[in-house]
């Protein structure tokens, strides 16, 4: 499809301004919104900005290139599964599943996101500005130059880095009380991957343990920490003069004892 | 710890016939036979034997017999030879005892007691040698009505926007085996039969090894709950794309591809480290619900802009008809039940002869349910299961299965001898193994003939079958289950499958 089709048949919610495409979202079904989301890709736009989303799913989903899209209002579950290099910003709040099985590209949420983020994710970056939920970094995974990374800035619920076989999963824990994260179950069945979290974790799954961070570790968290606030206009600074906790599995191969051969 | 477990097998030779060629050594990889060079003998460690048959197979003199210990333990009807054994093992070991391939307990199949119809005097028989049989046929969503535009030159052309659909040649599909759990070779083979029959393999849930990317008209990408090599570009691959729920060797619980078996080329595919073990959880952590599973489905389409399949597989289960029911209304393209004879490269051994329920109910109840909700048009169904012959897939048919998919029977073309011992990797017939050394065993040029053979064997059973019938068309086939009837069956089982007793 060329650009020419989408501007005749979909004239009403779609404005092009030279690289920039603007659409009204509402009312749109998700399926026809993310059409013309792959309408749009490749076709000379650079940016899009999507304004009164209202749950609409998977955007971000099947796109191709660099393309940066700016979400206005609260996008619908699944934003950006099986993404692979679009560059999404999130002002407002993320349902569940964000980043499901990202493979590459970037999502920065200014607000708070839902359950499941970056399940299975295996490349690309996610930055959560407040809370995150339940099942955070599920089975995320790495391979070779591939590593996904995901940072919180507030707290996140039970089973934080579950089934974790790869990747860096940092929780900052800015504003939260006494800097204790009630997240129960941390880790559990974790066998791959790092997570720094800032503040305390009182109950861990039985793969996890706690160790003191390392040079490598402080510049890859400077970095991240740096990246996260950029976005946000925060202090890193002040957020890194904290005491972090360094979380890694204590085998790559937790179940293999668990056989009669 | 002295281990109270006795060989379950005697490995005999014949000394005069035994002319020291040391094949049987080379081909054992559970270094059964060794060579004693003092006495130039070869001898066997009993304790190592799997009765794969591999030596015996391969010995130019049949110098080899495998018996059965025929040191049993005293007969007890309640307290068998494996009952014993298992208990010892995990006494031993204080593990789970595993398994592979599908349950090999006889109480639970039903194929053998349906039976076929075949035309007599009231209606002609088809000769298929002689006159066209249909053997074609489409997996996906069909409309509930057809709509037509008629041409002035008289022509008509379809309206309609069908859904996409598979092209089958013969309603027989190679099911998914991971690379991990069989060999690339294997998978080679299956990907080249696949296409030259023109039918379809499942990669399983290990992804797809570069090299077979060109095979994808002929490929099911499947995604399970690891998400092991899953990407746009693997979705984008394959002619349809599987949602792997469930597996009938093991219901309800997720898979361990041990770190042993996680070779560089392995994690290439599964894009994990080397040697770390690759889990499976038991659920897909984003579907706990029926809405969690339309969220999936539609998540697939979106990332395949619409133009591929998506099949849900569960296993077969106590309330499988509801869920299969909820599965269709999540949009799936098609439901695969897998029964509880089902294959595996390793599973509890406790799951896989406990859990889950004959693909022959399942499919009878789930085709019912969906033809009285009205909604059997919108999802094809695929049984899959413990069949092992042209019968069987026939019969699967006449149930109500669009098509079926089978596996350990594509591995026995290949070789597999059915020994139970996939988990291991050391597969000595070159199928279950990752390591380089056996996986030369198979040569996929001839590994796809044989495939592709028993697809044409079985097709041709197939159509001579449907000819007595006087049927023409495997559609025509597909739910019509008056061809059926049941031997040996309760009122409760007939009224269960919807078929009558035989005689009636």
């Amino acid at each position: 499809m060329v650009l020419k089709d989408v501007i005749n048949r979909v004239p009403e919610n779609l404005i092009i301004k030279k690289n920039v495409a603007m659409i009204d979202a509402t009312g749109v079904y998700y399926r026809d919104l993310n059409s013309l989301l792959r309408s749009l890709d490749g076709n000379g736009i650079e940016k899009i900005e999507i304004r009164n989303v209202y749950g609409q799913r998977y955007i971000g989903t099947d796109l191709d290139g660099h393309i940066k899209i700016d979400v206005y209002g609260t996008p619908g579950n699944d934003l950006g599964a099986f993404m692979k290099g679009a560059n999404i910003t999130v002002h407002g709040n993320v349902q569940d599943g964000c980043g499901n099985t990202m493979d590459h590209g970037q999502i920065v949420v200014h607000g708070r996101a839902g359950d499941l983020v970056g399940h299975s994710m295996r490349g690309g970056k996610i930055f959560i500005r407040d809370d995150a939920g339940y099942r955070v970094g599920i089975h995320m995974k790495e391979y070779l130059g591939k590593r996904p990374f995901i940072v919180i800035g507030g707290t996140a619920q039970d089973f934080l880095g579950e089934y974790m076989a790869g990747g860096v999963l940092v929780v900052l824990g800015i504003n939260i009380k006494e800097s204790r994260h009630n997240a129960r179950f941390v880790g559990t069945g974790m066998h791959g991957g790092t997570m720094y979290i800032r503040g305390e974790v009182h109950h861990l799954g039985e793969e996890v343990e706690v160790t003191d961070l390392e040079e490598d570790d402080f510049r890859l968290l400077g970095n991240l920490v740096d990246e996260f606030c950029s976005y946000y206009g925060l202090d890193a600074e002040k957020i890194l003069e904290s005491k972090f906790n360094k979380l890694v599995p204590v085998s790559s191969r937790p179940y293999g004892n668990l056989y009669a051969y | 710890m002295k281990s109270y477990v006795s060989p379950e097998y005697i490995v005999e030779r014949d000394q005069d016939r035994c002319i020291r060629c040391k094949v049987c050594v080379n081909q054992c990889s559970y270094e059964t036979h060794y060579y004693d060079e003092e006495d130039d003998i070869i001898l066997s460690r009993n304790e190592n034997c799997v009765n794969c048959q591999r030596c015996a197979t391969f010995c130019p003199t049949q110098a080899i017999t495998i018996r059965e210990n025929p040191n049993h333990y005293r007969s007890n009807a309640n307290w068998t030879q494996e009952a014993i054994a298992g208990i010892k093992k995990q006494a031993e070991t204080g593990g789970v005892v595993l398994t592979g391939m599908g349950c090999d307990k006889p109480n639970l199949t039903y194929w053998d007691r349906l039976l076929l119809n075949a035309s007599q005097v009231t209606n002609p028989s088809i000769d298929p040698l002689r006159e066209p049989m249909e053997m074609r046929t489409y997996i996906g969503s069909k409309p509930d009505s057809l709509e037509l535009d008629m041409e002035e030159c008289g022509g008509v052309m379809l309206k309609t926007k069908l859904a996409p659909q598979l092209r089958l040649e013969t309603p027989i599909m190679f099911s998914a085996m991971s690379y991990g759990s069989i060999s690339l070779n294997v998978h080679k083979s299956l990907a080249r039969a696949a296409s030259e029959v023109g039918t379809f393999y499942n990669t399983g849930e290990g992804g797809l090894e570069k090299s077979l990317y060109k095979y994808g008209d002929h490929v099911i990408v499947q995604v399970a709950s690891g998400r092991f090599g899953v990407h746009s570009e693997y979705l984008n691959a394959g002619a349809a794309i599987e949602i792997k729920i469930g597996q009938g060797a093991k219901p309800g619980i997720g898979g361990h591809l041990p770190g042993e078996k996680v070779s560089k080329e392995i994690s290439e595919t599964r894009m994990i480290p080397v040697g770390t073990d690759a889990l499976s959880p038991a659920p897909q952590h984003d579907i706990y619900s029926i809405e969690d599973l339309r969220q999936l489905i539609y998540a697939l389409k979106e990332a395949t802009d619409y133009t591929k399949p998506v099949f849900v597989k569960i296993a077969a289960v106590h309330n499988s008809a509801a869920i299969a029911s909820g599965i269709v209304r999540a949009g799936a393209d098609a439901v695969v039940l897998d029964g509880v004879r089902g294959g595996t490269g390793a599973a509890p051994r406790i799951i896989r002869d406990n859990v889950g329920i004959p693909i022959e109910m399942a499919l009878a109840s789930v085709d019912q349910r969906l033809r009285d909700e009205g909604i059997r048009n919108k999802a094809s169904v695929i049984a899959a299961g413990g069949i092992k012959s042209s019968a069987d897939v026939l019969k699967a048919i006449a149930l109500g299965a669009d098509a079926v998919y089978i596996a350990t029977a594509a591995l026995v073309a290949l070789g597999c001898t059915v020994c139970q011992k996939c988990y291991t990797g050391k597969c000595p017939w070159g199928i279950a193994t990752t390591d380089l050394w056996l996986t030369k065993r198979i040569n996929p040029d001839l590994g796809a003939k044989r495939l592709a053979g028993l697809l044409r064997g079985w097709s041709l059973e197939i159509m001579e079958m449907m000819g007595g019938m006087g049927i023409n068309a495997i559609e025509s086939v597909r739910g019509n289950r008056l061809l059926l009837r049941g031997v040996g069956l309760t009122d409760k089982e007939l009224k269960i499958l919807g078929i009558r007793m035989a005689g009636e």
